[in-house]
């Protein structure tokens, strides 16, 4: 018997994006134990929110993330409307469900693309980048930025559509939708990509929910859980869409996923430039927010993105607090790697779409036995069942969606 | 000047090797970087090859403000590059600090740590805007080798 030995991958790695450490301990060519590293994007975003104007924030909480920036934009926003009671003009809500979907096609397609990449398939890495420019140029023709979009405010939009763009995007998703059913027919007898990414990373539904995975990683073990169908917001409540997912439980059916959904996404887009309402884009909100709290959940590219701002009747928040989706992800990795070779890290870390300028969050617990204070260790269960009965309070009940996911 | 330098020189010129290193960056830049590597911008027809690992590569391209715990892992890459080295910095972020300046975990933009070469201004630099600060870089290396 030989004993383990550890190799450090990261924070600079050809493998790795971003800068993150995973920690791998080896038996041979497989991986016995796995552990992950973050904090190096940590900025103090957090706590910037909180010496800045409403306004400010809604523009540093869009560079959490540049692929996902409307996703993390419009939870903000929707959590400090609801705060300070503001009804969405339709438009606005509209315009930013079409922004929305136009971010889910280009990060599914340059998903495709990095997970070609990690398996050695550069083809379909210049293939799908040079498909995504269609979106990009539709993306900064609607907004007027590439990446970063700048179009929410908070009561609505910035910028409006005309009906010539409407034609431009009807156009473009005629030409990405022939392409994309090119990628699902060449992911369905390309033999190499088919083997390269079946029984890699797998996870079961069972391990799905015990490790609260969201998002596409979750949808590919047959879990169906999209915040567009169990909490619509925006305008999503009006369209008609599937939640797509597969049993494959494996990075190939993670692949099969982000293509059904890339089908669905132009779909949703032709309801929306279909039925775009008329009325104004965007209502006035007061500078100082009335006090009270409230959480926003979004359904990101990558999953479930949750934001929690607590308003204090000043013009900057008291609190905000961002939960992304990677970090939801993020254990799932360890798990998957364990018992996996080595060669496989790169695409099984790849295939949750890590985003660690997301996940990036730093908690301090700061006198959790000081002075009249009492230590108090909250269980699991106990916590799910605060949760259940403080949305009940809400008026939103669980046990239709507790019915769907019975263990 | 010897045959081996001006070999080297004129290989870094026609085809400079760029290592990408996020410095904490929200990816827009990073994402920006990839596109003009991509076929529509192809920064690959001015010679520029992404690589992995330090040590092959002419030039560094550093996107993001640098957070504290990236700050030594640039300079530990910064001084595995060989020589002649260069730096750009990619994007507001990486110039100044942009958006992130004042934050807790946040230096100012990259040439607080190591010497930068270029700055690529943007939010996120668009890549267009890379591909023409990357030529005009070129442009002042083939400059200054010909008054040296």
């Amino acid at each position: 018997m030989h004993d383990n030995m550890e190799i450090p991958v990261g924070p600079q790695h050809p493998a790795l994006k971003e800068p993150a450490s995973f920690r791998l301990s080896l038996s041979g060519e497989k991986i016995m134990q796995a552990s992950v590293r973050l904090g190096y994007n940590h900025r103090g975003i957090e706590k910037a929110c909180e010496e800045r104007t409403y306004i400010q924030d809604l523009y540093l909480i869009e560079r959490i993330c540049g692929i996902c920036s409307h996703a993390h934009s419009t939870a903000f926003a929707q959590a400090v409307e609801e705060i300070a009671g503001v009804n969405l003009p339709k438009r606005a809500a509209y315009i930013r469900t079409l922004v929305g979907e136009l971010e889910r096609i280009h990060s599914h397609l340059l998903w495709l693309g990095v997970a070609g990449h990690e398996i050695g398939f550069d083809t379909l890495l210049m293939y799908t980048w040079a498909d995504r420019e269609i979106v990009m140029d539709i993306l900064a023709n609607v907004t007027g930025n590439r990446v970063n979009y700048g179009i929410n405010s908070l009561g609505g939009v910035r910028r409006d559509i005309s009906p010539e763009q409407v034609r431009q995007i009807a156009k473009a998703m005629d030409a990405l939708e022939e392409r994309t059913k090119y990628y699902i027919e060449l992911a369905s007898v390309e033999t190499t990509l088919i083997n390269r990414l079946s029984g890699v990373g797998v996870m079961s539904k069972k391990d799905v929910l015990r490790l609260g995975t969201v998002g596409p990683t979750a949808r590919a073990s047959g879990v169906a859980r999209d915040v567009r169908k169990d909490d619509p917001y925006a305008a999503y409540a009006e369209i008609n869409f599937n939640v797509v997912t597969d049993n494959h439980n494996d990075i190939y059916g993670r692949t099969i996923v982000r293509l059904g959904e890339l089908m669905e996404s132009f779909n949703i887009i032709r309801q929306v430039i279909k039925n775009l309402p008329d009325g104004p884009i965007a209502v006035k909100v007061a500078r100082k927010i009335p006090s009270g709290e409230a959480v926003s959940r979004y359904e990101a590219p990558r999953g479930e993105d949750l934001h929690y701002v607590k308003a204090n009747g000043t013009e900057s928040p008291e609190r905000v607090k961002v939960r992304a989706p990677t970090l939801a992800n993020i254990q799932s990795v360890a798990f998957m790697l364990e018992d996996r070779y080595l060669a496989d890290m790169p695409i099984v870390v790849a295939a949750i779409d890590p985003c660690f300028s997301c996940t990036d969050r730093s908690i301090a617990i700061k006198d959790a036995e000081g002075k009249g204070k009492k230590k108090k260790i909250v269980d699991w269960e106990s916590l799910r069942l605060h949760g259940i009965e403080w949305y009940s309070k809400q008026g939103i009940d669980f046990t239709a969606l507790n019915k769907r996911f019975k263990r | 000047m010897g045959f081996l330098k001006k070999l080297v020189n004129w290989s870094r010129l026609k085809s400079p090797w760029i290592l990408h290193f996020n410095t904490g960056a929200c990816n827009a830049c990073d994402i920006e970087i990839i596109a003009a590597l991509t076929p529509r911008y192809d920064l690959e027809r001015f010679g520029v090859q992404l690589k992995g690992t330090p040590r092959h590569v002419d030039i560094l391209v550093c996107s993001g403000p640098i957070t504290r715990q990236t700050a030594d892992r640039v300079i530990r890459i910064y001084e595995q590059m060989p020589e002649p080295k260069l730096v750009v910095a990619i994007g507001s972020c990486a110039t100044s600090g942009g958006i992130f300046d004042g934050c807790y975990n946040v230096e100012h933009g990259i040439d607080s740590v190591i010497p930068v070469a270029a700055y690529i201004p943007g939010c996120p630099a668009s890549p267009k805007a890379i591909i023409d600060g990357i030529v005009k870089l070129l442009k002042s290396m083939e400059e200054k080798e010909k008054s040296s």
